[in-house]
């Protein structure tokens, strides 16, 4: 007897089951950095083991088309996974995010072009198939757009022009108006107009994936990231309406789950609504307006200086910023946490949820260099630690740590939680020069009297301080 | 009830379970939770192998888009699961000493 007849529909579904609890366990895991990787594991066992259930669906007549792929896929995402760099995560993540989207797409387009032959079909059919073709083409596009902007191929800064607005409403309107269409079209039996119309839905997303990512800038792409995350989930949902399929309906669900929650958190973290964030064009002005620019004088300090101070210091606080990324720093950043561990002084980071260019950004990276997991603290678990430490050292930060925020109500980031780094003793701002942050908006701090500035490239100027501290001790 | 509306159950319970799950994981592991659930969407896979599968082959519309789903979804799961892997070795806790 063939084996395939062993694999009745209900069999399928019971060990998508197993599939789908060994993802939830997975994930459960991932709530410590202990059971973590174990959790990847599982997860990625119920991978496999729906993939090989399913290899034996009787829908499935031939192999060849599908080895092909799946070793073609295979080579790319493994070489992909094993290149990249740990400063370059946020735009793998974008990129993965993409192509997720894009095969829920092609899935729900071959859908589409099977199921024309057993017209009329279930309305509701059309409707998940619709919605596939348009969720899936967007976060592909958008995904595709936003690794771009991360990769700074294209200018990280939001790109704005006349009639933005206007011209994603339009292409909305036209998206929902065609899909009505093409359901429409189908129930008349009007096929070859449907297919039509079909190819033209898939270009006006693919369109407008393009136009609501571009205007975003890159301070903001914590939010577009997480965001894209949620729709590359809910694509797999729609799927799984396509196909009715119901562990797919569940797995994309989870996925679109976590991926709002994380957005919500980044939206919190910098207080703007998320449509603030999609359609605001948040730091397009370079004066940033926002009342009077603060006023006193700046002091500088040289990594020698800086050095001797921190010599002194008995706790000392260091905040990551994109900065780190940019610069490489978080190497050497270890290298100086261990030296003044060593001299025995307490040192823990304080990590802003959208400190870099995604959610936990800061953490993987200090976590390649080998920073220990448990002196990283959250914004809210650090943040009244500041007025007892005697030294802050800021990398590459600036937005999250002005006190404009508290204080300035003119201020375009007034509202947003920021670490309170000026109740420290010193503080010590690494930048390359003087020009603002990315939000374009001057910063109190660098005038605040216990601020010292240690202008030049973040790397460099940890190494300054490092060299310092054992000058000292020779 | 009917099999439409059982799958809306089955949508919405997720829901709720995803919201529970994913509540409980901390903002340090945000980044391979990103990428671990990046993974997991690339459950479409299951849907691309059975339009892949198809018969028809290589010289048909549903074979080629089969091809690209299945290549598509692949890259979306080994990409997930061997980066997040990469990068959840590295989170370690040092021994006070």
């Amino acid at each position: 007897m063939d084996i395939k007849s062993y694999f009745t529909p209900d069999v399928i579904g019971a060990v998508y089951l197993i599939a789908v609890i060994l993802f939830v366990v997975g994930l459960k895991q991932l709530s410590h950095p202990r059971t973590a990787r174990n959790g990847n594991l599982l997860s990625s066992l119920g991978m496999l083991i729906g993939v090989v259930a399913t290899l034996f669906d009787k829908e499935i007549l031939r192999y060849d088309v599908i080895i092909a792929g799946i070793l073609l896929g295979a080579v790319i995402g493994t070489w992909l996974a094993k290149t990249v760099q740990m400063t370059g995560m946020p735009q793998m993540v974008a990129l993965l995010n993409g192509f997720g989207g894009l095969a829920s797409f092609v899935v729900a387009t071959s859908e589409f072009y099977s199921r024309q032959t057993q017209f009329p079909g279930d309305l509701f059919n059309y409707v998940t198939v619709v919605l596939s073709i348009i969720i899936g083409m967007i976060t592909f596009s958008g995904s595709l757009i936003a690794a771009l902007k991360l990769q700074e191929v294209i200018d990280g800064k939001p790109i704005l022009f006349f009639g933005q607005k206007m011209l994603n409403a339009l292409l909305g309107i036209g998206a929902i108006v065609l899909s009505v269409t093409i359901i429409l079209n189908i129930q008349n039996g009007e096929l070859a107009n449907a297919e039509m119309m079909f190819l033209g839905l898939g270009g006006l997303a693919f369109v407008l994936g393009i136009t609501l990512v571009i205007p975003i800038g890159g301070a903001d792409m914590p939010v577009v990231v997480s965001l894209l995350n949620s729709y590359s989930g809910i694509a797999v949902a729609m799927t799984g309406f396509v196909l009715g399929n119901s562990a797919l309906i569940v797995v994309g669900t989870l996925v679109g789950a976590s991926g709002i929650i994380l957005t919500m958190i980044m939206t919190k973290a910098m207080n703007r609504s998320l449509l603030n964030v999609l359609f605001g064009g948040f730091g397009a002005t370079v004066s940033g307006g926002g009342g009077p620019a603060p006023t006193g004088t700046i002091k500088s300090a040289s990594p020698e200086e800086a050095g001797m101070i921190l010599d002194t210091a008995e706790s000392v606080i260091i905040v990551p910023g994109y900065g780190m990324a940019v610069s490489q720093a978080q190497h050497v950043v270890k290298k100086l946490t261990e030296y003044l561990q060593k001299k025995g002084k307490t040192v823990s980071f304080a990590i802003h949820p959208v400190a870099g260019r995604m959610p936990g950004h800061m953490n993987v990276l200090l976590a390649e260099a080998g920073v220990s997991y448990d002196i990283l603290y959250d914004m809210d678990q650090i943040n009244d630690q500041f007025s007892n430490t005697d030294a802050v050292i800021i990398i590459g930060a600036n937005d999250v740590v002005n006190p404009a925020a508290k204080t300035n109500p003119q201020s375009p980031i007034y509202g947003m939680p920021v670490l309170n780094v000026e109740e420290a003793r010193t503080v010590f701002m690494l930048k390359r020069s003087m020009n603002p942050g990315f939000a374009g908006i001057d910063n109190e701090l660098f005038y605040k009297n216990n601020t010292l500035m240690v202008f030049g490239d973040a790397k460099k100027t940890v190494e300054g301080f490092l060299q310092s501290l054992e000058e000292l001790d020779k | 009830m009917s099999e439409l509306m059982l799958t809306f159950y089955v949508f919405i319970i997720a829901t709720f379970l995803g919201f529970e799950v994913i509540s409980k994981v901390p903002p340090t592991l945000h980044t391979p939770l990103m990428s671990g659930s990046n993974a997991i969407s690339g459950a479409t896979i299951l849907g691309a192998l059975v339009v892949a599968g198809h018969g028809e082959g290589w010289t048909s519309l549903t074979g080629i888009l089969g091809f690209l789903a299945v290549v598509f979804a692949t890259i979306n799961v080994f990409g997930g699961y061997v980066v997040t892997d990469r990068m959840l070795q590295m989170f370690k806790r040092k021994k006070q000493d």
